[in-house]
């Protein structure tokens, strides 16, 4: 007992102590430089190649989705039945003998090299003078401008399944996750046998009441796009909401609308955008197919899955009008996919497939 | 275990019960009447709607119709092929439909999971980022991408094998969309199998029963395969949907007279009784496949039967 310190018999002086000062303090922070969240992602997006080739890419397609259409002089709409089925021809690449409008046709009496812009006896075509970059359609629309209206259509998708998962699939899951016990086991068997029916059904669904196009396309991702999102901000909001920094704030008066959007949404917006990311090409995907089966936007306009559509019927005989949509959508779609990959592996270096 | 099994088997009834309810509400608020004549007077429709049960209350109407769609009574087909039985046109396109995609799950399988085991093995090699690449192209490109290069190079210009579908070739026919609808099966299995098996040949266990001798194809069988096999359940899910929205498009590609195609051909023509039927069936398809999955996952890794029911996820 004797050992125990007696803390009211220790006096303190006041030459105990001496203030270490500025000069003396350990100065951590420059031996690490103070590398912010936000920074720290971005430098591991910047060395994911793939990623940033895909960035790259994503912004050349839309550049030209919006500059392309104007870029010819041809509208995507107009009909010149002259014009029909006419191969590529690009100015000055012609002359080294590429893309000079002239196709191969396979006839009973073999392959045959056509030109239609120019005739080989010397007679006049009248369209010695008339350049489509990617070649014209059947009913005589140039490919070049309608492939970048299609692009549009596209990136028109991507930017609503954006919207969606973030108006719908983030706040429903947030809710959800937030409040717990009834809502949360209400909402949740909703949105599971919402899963339940494969979207293809609800499409189809939906096309019956409503009329094919944009609205109805639009409206089908509205039904079924949100609930991914869902699950993943409600799972994210089980594993926060529990933690000391959320007490804190509801000890300090916050409502809930205050904790669930400014104090968590901030902590989980890796896994958010990761998932936004992964929903894009899925429902580029999911427009591309439904316009495959004939149930995209109407005539005359256009989208990259109509074009394919389209050009599909004739594509043993005029190849070339398949080929731009195709490689447009594949590598919008490969751009979305790399993209999100990188992202991922941006915000969770762990998740990394090793 | 039991209460998991009970929750999703009620799960899945009320989401029958749901499409069943939203088919029906829409057959019974379409604009129109199934007796058009003008010269049917109120006496003769009374009678009509009698003989068909038209008369009776909303709710008994519905359980009728829940009976006739579980017993496989579909109706007539409208415009398609006029005033056939829906289950006489099923009976010849279902098989169809249910071996191409047989066909190309067990290809996709087997393919995806050699690929992924040889590029987690051959690790940081030619090999892997074949298989990356591989794999996320599958990912990336719709199966229609996949469908006409094939049938362009293989099909037309070296007529390796007929374009479209024929009944009387019907294997080497349905090699093509075989091969283009589990492009996407391939991918998603040879990603998700790599990466599992990284995961558990870098484990203690795997070094344990190295350690203990065992090598070779046991080794990768027994020990490594078997663990990284459970995981690629939770996969399934996102497949069969590929696979029934892939199926649509390769089969009208390759012009197979299957369920894809007829549910494309009804909704180009609005033969609306297919519509529904072939709605329901791919529901039914999906419903029963997502719960024998999910009851699978149960059995197989206690883990995530525990997780699930803590959380209802």
């Amino acid at each position: 007992m004797s050992k125990e310190l007696n803390y009211e018999n220790i006096e303190f002086l006041e030459n105990d102590f001496e203030l270490v000062g500025k000069d003396n303090l350990a100065h951590e922070s420059t031996l690490y430089a103070n590398q912010s969240y936000w920074k720290d992602v971005l430098g591991r997006l910047k060395n994911n190649k793939g990623a940033i080739i895909g960035l790259i890419c994503i912004i050349l397609i839309s550049f030209m989705a919006i500059v392309g259409v104007g870029l010819n002089g041809h509208s995507y709409d107009s009909q010149v039945i002259a014009h029909q089925n006419l191969a590529p021809r690009i100015p000055v690449i012609e002359n080294i003998g590429i893309f000079d409008g002239s196709e191969t046709m396979n006839t009973s009496q073999g392959a045959v090299e056509v030109n239609k812009y120019v005739s080989n006896d010397g007679s006049k075509t009248g369209l010695e003078d008339v350049y489509y970059w990617f070649g014209t359609d059947v009913l005589g629309r140039d490919i070049f401008t309608r492939t970048w209206i299609g692009t549009r259509i596209s990136l028109y998708i991507a930017l609503i399944a954006v919207v969606i998962d973030i108006i719908f699939g983030l706040s429903y899951g947030l809710i959800s996750g937030y409040f717990g016990g009834a809502v949360d086991n209400i909402m949740q068997r909703f949105a599971e046998v919402l899963n339940g029916i494969p979207s293809l059904v609800i499409v189809t669904l939906l096309i019956i009441v409503m009329k094919p196009g944009l609205t109805t396309i639009t409206f089908s991702l509205m039904i079924t796009g949100w609930i991914g999102m869902n699950r993943i901000a409600r799972a994210q909001m089980l594993k926060l909401k529990e933690q000391e920094f959320v007490l804190a704030s509801r000890t300090l008066g916050a409502k809930s609308f205050f904790i669930i959007f400014k104090e968590i949404l901030p902590n989980i917006l890796g896994p958010i955008i990761t998932n936004t990311m992964f929903s894009i090409p899925n429902a580029i995907f999911t427009e591309a197919f439904l316009a495959f089966i004939g149930l995209g936007v109407p005539a005359p306009m256009a989208s990259l899955g109509s074009l394919i559509s389209d050009a599909f019927k004739s594509f043993t005989t005029h190849p070339y009008m398949i080929v731009a949509p195709v490689l447009i959508l594949a590598i919008l779609m490969l751009s979305f996919n790399m993209l999100a990959d990188g992202i991922r592996d941006a915000f969770d270096p762990k998740m990394k497939e090793m | 275990m039991k209460k998991y099994l009970l929750k999703r088997i009620a799960i899945s009834i009320m989401t029958l019960l749901v499409i069943l309810l939203v088919l029906f509400l829409m057959l019974e608020y379409m604009p129109g009447s199934p007796f058009n004549d003008e010269k049917l007077t109120v006496d003769q429709l009374a009678l009509l709607n009698q003989k068909y049960g038209l008369d009776q209350p909303v709710i008994i109407r519905f359980f009728n119709y829940i009976k006739n769609m579980l017993t496989g009574d579909f109706g007539v087909s409208y415009t398609i092929s006029k005033n056939t039985p829906i289950s006489t046109l099923l009976q010849t396109r279902l098989p169809i439909s249910l071996r191409v995609g047989g066909q190309a799950v067990l290809l996709g399988t087997i393919v995806g999971l050699v690929l992924g085991v040889i590029a987690a093995i051959k690790h940081n090699t030619i090999w892997d980022t074949l298989t990356t690449v591989i794999s996320v192209l599958g990912v990336s490109l719709p199966s229609y991408v996949f469908a006409l290069g094939l049938s362009y190079y293989l099909g037309f210009k070296v007529t390796l094998f007929p374009l479209l579908y024929s009944a009387e070739a019907a294997f080497k026919s349905s090699v093509l969309p075989t091969i283009a609808l589990c492009m996407f099966t391939i991918a998603t299995i040879a990603r998700f199998t790599r990466t599992e098996m990284l995961e558990v040949l870098g484990s203690d266990y795997m070094q344990l029963a190295e350690s203990k001798g065992i090598s070779g194809i046991k080794l990768l069988t027994r020990h490594a395969l078997r663990n990284a096999l459970i995981p690629i359940i939770t996969v399934l899910a996102p497949l069969i949907v590929g696979l029934m929205t892939g199926s649509l498009v390769i089969e009208k590609i390759f012009s197979i007279p299957g369920i894809g195609s007829l549910l494309v051909t009804a909704i180009q023509s609005n033969d609306y009784n297919v519509i529904v039927a072939l709605a329901f069936i791919y529901s039914a398809m999906y419903i029963g496949i997502m719960l024998v999955v999910d009851i699978l996952y149960g059995v197989v890794d206690p883990r995530i039967r525990l997780a699930k029911e803590d959380n209802h996820e």
